[in-house]
């Protein structure tokens, strides 16, 4: 359903992000990139939405595409792709309900959103998600006076709202406790299911990649250097991901972690080992 | 190089020898400056005013007190003007003010080699021109009145809210614009969405801030009869009415001090 071929990008200071990438993402897959601190994850994602332009190469969305398109067909496009940030991205001084809603900027008018006028449905749509990631009662709450987990669900529910085919998710448990961390992302693979989503989450926290993802890709350099299922992160191709390290740990914490899911010891126990 | 090595011990001075010595060059030759400046003002004053200069400030101050008490009746109306044009003047310069600022900041600015130029001169010339003599200027195209005071202190004032609107907008968290732009939302939503929140408060502080200053400029305004308060001050100083003199003072301190606490107010409110 995605599909990039061949992308590289260079930055103006000649630093090369990303080095001939191919990546195939088909309809309704959750794959996890993964990779050191700039391997080029955060690019890879913003090249596929062209917040950053690709300098090389070709992304498709059902075959569209999406490096040829002029400004008005990529606004067009972006509907399609929904975007989760790192540090939630909202509004903070809109309220929750604004900030949903910012979603549909891309479905109404300029002088409709400026009234805030929005059509009965994309409201009501919006109210359906606020219930879905329970934050409906906080709708006219400023988005500044909710807690980090509370605020990306806000994120997951505006990006939803655009009524988007894949998911574009950067780190986004990387500003949150590793409880709220779980619940964030068992939401997110929640919700791709239930709406036969595809979602490409960027990461750092490779246990909890293992956990939630049926694919992960590992990235290095600006190349993929790894493409397969969880179960394959041996410690000889994490060392190919982000280089020398004892990888027991991480292993070990993944493999625990699955067999006690819903015990709410383990997150006491992985807090407890963090000190 | 700060960092020296004596008899194994690594030593660290702020600055090296070089540069230590560039700076005591510069003192003392500011202090030469400060020297020869004074000896030249000495020179060309005379000195026997500056000694008479405490005997004819009493002489002065006697005159003036105490104030005319009466006049004051005569004053409301000149006063409203004054406001009237403070206000009315920095309304008509918020207006301009927030497109000049759009086009100025650098990440919302259409054209960086074009456009950002122009506005950025827009901003400068009207902020090297004083409100005053904006209204001398204006006096003697449009005529005396309190139009010339309105335009003079919007002239004055689209200059300052620009400038410092522009920079609130170029300090935003770009995470949110982002985040809306990957939504599909067009560029005037992006800005409204993204950008318009975010700097609401900065746009109210700095307006309100503008509307304190400009009522302190619209009392001078007067002097070249651009209309206010300022039009009794020189009508009183030109007949050497000290006491209304001193009867304007008093009114427009007042109006000073209760325009500061309603914009520290409003601020307040708003941050």
């Amino acid at each position: 359903m995605l599909s990039v071929e061949r992308l590289v990008k260079r930055y103006p200071t000649g630093d090369a992000a990303l080095r001939g990438v191919d990546l195939e993402v088909p309809a309704g897959q959750v794959m996890a990139l993964i990779g050191p601190s700039g391997a080029g994850k955060s690019t890879l994602l913003r090249c596929v939405n062209r917040l950053v332009e690709p300098t090389a190469g070709r992304v498709r969305l059902e075959g569209e595409d999406l490096t040829a398109l002029g400004a008005a067909a990529l606004r067009r496009a972006r509907r399609r792709m929904g975007m989760i940030f790192q540090e939630f991205a909202l509004v903070e001084r809109l309220s929750v309900m604004e900030n949903v809603l910012s979603g549909r900027l891309g479905y109404v008018g300029f002088w409709r959103s400026w009234f805030r006028r929005f059509p009965p449905a994309d409201v009501e749509e919006a109210f359906r998600l606020l219930d879905r990631v329970e934050l409906a009662e906080s709708c006219d709450k400023r988005a500044d006076a909710l807690s980090g987990g509370q605020r990306q669900r806000v994120g997951i529910a505006r990006a939803l709202l655009q009524n988007p085919r894949i998911l574009l998710v950067d780190e986004p448990t990387a500003s949150l406790d590793p409880k709220t961390s779980r619940q964030i992302m068992r939401l997110i693979c929640e919700l791709c299911r239930e709406r036969g989503l595809a979602a490409i989450i960027n990461m750092h926290d490779v246990a909890l990649a293992r956990l939630f993802v049926e694919r992960v890709v590992g990235l290095r350099q600006g190349a993929i250097v790894y493409d397969g299922p969880p179960d394959g992160l041996t410690p000889e191709v994490l060392t190919t991901i982000y280089g020398a390290e004892d990888w027991s740990e991480a292993r070990r914490r993944g493999g625990a972690d699955e067999e006690e899911e819903e015990e709410p010891e383990v997150d006491e126990q992985r807090l407890a080992g963090l000190t | 190089m700060p960092v020296r090595e004596v008899a194994g011990v690594r030593d660290w001075q702020r600055r090296a020898r070089g540069r230590r010595l560039l700076g005591w060059l510069g003192w003392l030759g500011g202090t030469a400056v400060v020297v020869a400046s004074w000896q030249a003002i000495s020179a060309h004053t005379m000195w026997t005013f500056v000694w008479d200069a405490p005997v004819q400030g009493a002489d002065l101050a006697s005159r003036m007190f105490p104030p005319r008490w009466a006049y004051t009746a005569r004053l409301w109306r000149p006063l409203w003007d004054t406001l009237n044009i403070a206000t009315l003047g920095t309304l008509a310069a918020l207006v301009p003010a927030v497109p000049v600022a759009f086009l100025a900041a650098r990440n919302t600015t259409p054209s960086a080699t074009l456009i950002r130029p122009a506005a950025l001169l827009v901003i400068v010339s009207s902020r090297s021109i004083n409100s005053l003599i904006w209204a001398l200027l204006l006096v003697s195209v449009i005529g005396p009145g309190v139009l010339a005071g309105i335009v003079a202190i919007a002239l004055r004032s689209i200059g300052f809210v620009a400038k410092l609107l522009y920079e609130a907008i170029e300090e935003i968290d770009r995470a949110p614009v982002e985040a809306v732009t990957a939504t599909g939302a067009g560029r005037g939503q992006v800005v409204s969405y993204g950008i318009v929140p975010q700097v609401l408060p900065a746009f109210a502080g700095i307006s309100v801030f503008r509307w304190d200053i400009n009522i302190r400029e619209s009392t001078v305004l007067g002097l070249v009869g651009a209309g206010g308060i300022g039009l009794e001050l020189q009508a009183s100083v030109n007949v050497l009415a000290w006491p209304q003199v001193t009867m304007i003072f008093l009114l427009v301190l007042a109006t000073v001090i209760v325009s500061e606490w309603v914009s520290a107010r409003v601020r307040h409110a708003i941050i």
